[in-house]
């Protein structure tokens, strides 16, 4: 539940479009997903994306329900999500699929190190630590759990 | 004193809730991906597969060998599980939920965002992804944040060329892309009543395009006239006095033709201010406005005239189709030089028969443009349906009332 990573600045309002294009939806190929993502955004961005965490801008993953977005970026290697919001069904499926996000508000600076631990609840970069507000205790087992599957197949 | 969500939810808002689901759907996109998940779940079962739905609307019929094999694999299986298995060319997953199905005050979850269309009932009704859908497959429940609410207040009626979806694009306009995060919107006053159905599903598709966790509308009568057609007897449900976090209002007098500006749903201006616009494609269908009645608007004005850039129109469900075949709309619309789509989402997701090109612009009566959606490189405007109708026969953004 913690981890440390680059920083990789985003804009507000990042839409699930935007992370995983419809085009590439119809597939079980996951690592296909991991390549695209972000695609018709920056296409230079999937290869940077590898043991970092987003730092993003309010409202993170809005549109489309498509999980395959949250699995996009999990399949690229990003460690955590930060935003000061995000939509509520890309929330969801992150925690679900086992992507750890992190509502904060943090002042990006591309590169630099961003340190997060969930089960105490805060996240650092530039030597500031600020605390989060905490996930609820089910979203906290599914995490770790490592997803929603992962926690359900332990309860057999 | 409670709000719809938390009278239907049984808890006050801010509470985390482990709620049976009445009804869950998903569609061929989202179906796949969840019965992967259900599968990796140690497949324990499905709890009530009565309740649960497959609609195949998103690529129909298959546009490819891959399409297709994931399709055939999720048919098989909703078949022989004994889901309610709808295929294609029956319609939207809302639109066929919206058809008799979904009733006041059940908790309604589809694994698409444009579930909380179903609010139009007086049900709980919204979103989720794949895997917490083959959760749901499972156990029959979920859990819920009991969402606070937005009180949108209606007053006075629309006039001229205006229609629901101008009102749904001013609301959207208003909140923000992110108004109404992890909140819900409830539609209230006295103008709400007056709405119809097909208009109150118009207002709640919307309702996600600004962040809510769904969009309602409490039944009453004019719900229970609808249902009653399905064969439906309903008890309104009275609204109480209740706290908002926030509270619009919204005279709909004052409301003017709209059209919201690639790539966001909120970025909405007078359909006026970009009149003389060029547009290579219009397509009128999809979930907020593929209805009857909107082929009823759209057919008035086309009838008799040409349209001057292709434009396609994709019935949301058989029902529309068959009752639009049968009253000779569908002949009009044709005859205006149309094309007819398969019932479905059409090139709404970009996947799929309609889709455009780079450097295209597309009229489009849906509720999202984000960059790239129907196609790359090419830019998607929101309208009504008669700015759309309106527009394809100029072949640039006008404003309606001219025909
Ligand atoms: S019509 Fe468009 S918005 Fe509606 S469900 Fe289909 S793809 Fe989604």
């Amino acid at each position: 539940m913690h981890g440390k990573g680059k920083a990789v600045c985003l804009a507000a309002d990042i839409d699930t479009d935007l992370v995983i294009a419809g085009r590439y939806l119809r597939t079980k190929d996951r690592s296909l997903w991991g390549q695209h993502v972000f695609e018709d955004l920056d296409p230079k961005l999937a290869p940077r994306l590898k043991g970092s965490v987003i730092v993003a801008g309010k409202n993170f993953g809005c549109g489309s329900s498509r999980e395959q977005a949250a699995i996009a970026l999990h399949e690229a290697g990003v460690l955590a999500v930060v935003a000061p919001t995000f939509a509520r069904i890309f929330f969801r499926n992150a925690i679900n699929i086992g992507l750890p996000l992190i509502e904060s508000n943090l002042n990006c600076i591309d590169g630099q190190i961003v340190s997060f631990d969930l089960s105490s609840g805060w996240v650092e970069s530039g030597g500031k630590r600020r605390m989060v507000r905490a996930l609820s205790p089910r979203m906290l087992d599914i995490l770790k759990a490592g997803g929603l599957i992962e926690y359900w197949k332990g309860k057999r | 004193m409670s709000t719809l969500s938390e009278r239907i939810l049984k808890a006050p808002a801010g509470e985390y809730v482990d709620r049976k689901v009445d009804r869950a759907y998903v569609h061929d996109g989202t179906g796949v991906l969840t019965l992967e998940a259900w599968k990796n779940m140690g497949k324990r079962g499905l709890h009530d597969p009565s309740s649960l739905s497959v609609i195949f609307d998103h690529i129909v019929p298959a546009n490819n060998s891959t399409t297709a094999a994931l399709q055939h694999e999720l048919r098989g299986f909703a078949l022989s599980s004994f889901m309610n298995f709808l295929d294609i060319g029956e319609g939207i997953c809302h639109q066929c939920m919206s058809e008799g199905v979904v009733l006041p005050g059940e908790i309604v979850v589809g694994a698409d965002s444009h579930s909380c269309t179903l609010g139009a009932f007086g049900a709980f009704a919204t979103g989720v992804g794949a895997s917490d859908m083959a959760a749901i497959w499972m156990n029959g429940e979920t859990w819920f944040r009991v969402p606070e609410t937005i009180g949108i207040h209606l007053t006075g009626s629309l006039e001229g060329a205006t229609e629901a979806k101008d009102l749904a694009l001013k609301y959207v306009g208003e909140l923000g892309m992110d108004g109404s995060t992890y909140q819900s919107l409830e539609f209230i006053g006295e103008s709400a009543k007056g709405l119809s159905i097909d208009d109150r599903l118009v207002l709640c598709n919307l309702a996600v395009e600004t962040g809510a966790k769904t969009g309602m509308f409490y039944a009453d009568n004019v719900t229970k006239k609808y249902l009653a057609e399905f064969g439906h007897t309903i008890v309104p449900q009275l609204p109480e006095s209740c706290n908002y976090v926030k509270e619009l209002e919204i005279e709909l007098s004052d409301i003017v033709p709209l059209i919201a500006v690639p790539p966001r749903v909120d970025t909405v201006k007078p359909v006026h201010d970009l009149a003389g616009l060029p547009i290579d494609q219009v397509f009128v269908g999809t979930c907020t406005n593929g209805r009857y009645s909107d082929l009823v608007r759209f057919a008035s004005i086309v009838k008799g005239n040409k349209v001057s850039v292709r434009t396609i129109v994709v019935p949301a469900s058989r029902t529309t189709l068959t009752e639009a075949i049968r009253t000779g709309l569908l002949a009009d619309i044709v005859k205006a030089g149309c094309v007819i789509g398969i019932p479905g989402c059409g090139p709404c997701l970009g996947a799929h028969m309609g889709v455009i090109g780079e450097g295209e612009v597309c009229l489009s009566t849906a509720n999202r443009n984000f960059k790239n959606r129907m196609g790359v490189g090419g830019q998607i405007y929101l309208s009504s349906v008669s700015t759309a109708a309106t527009s394809a026969i100029i072949g640039e953004i006008t404003e309606p009332g001219v025909f």
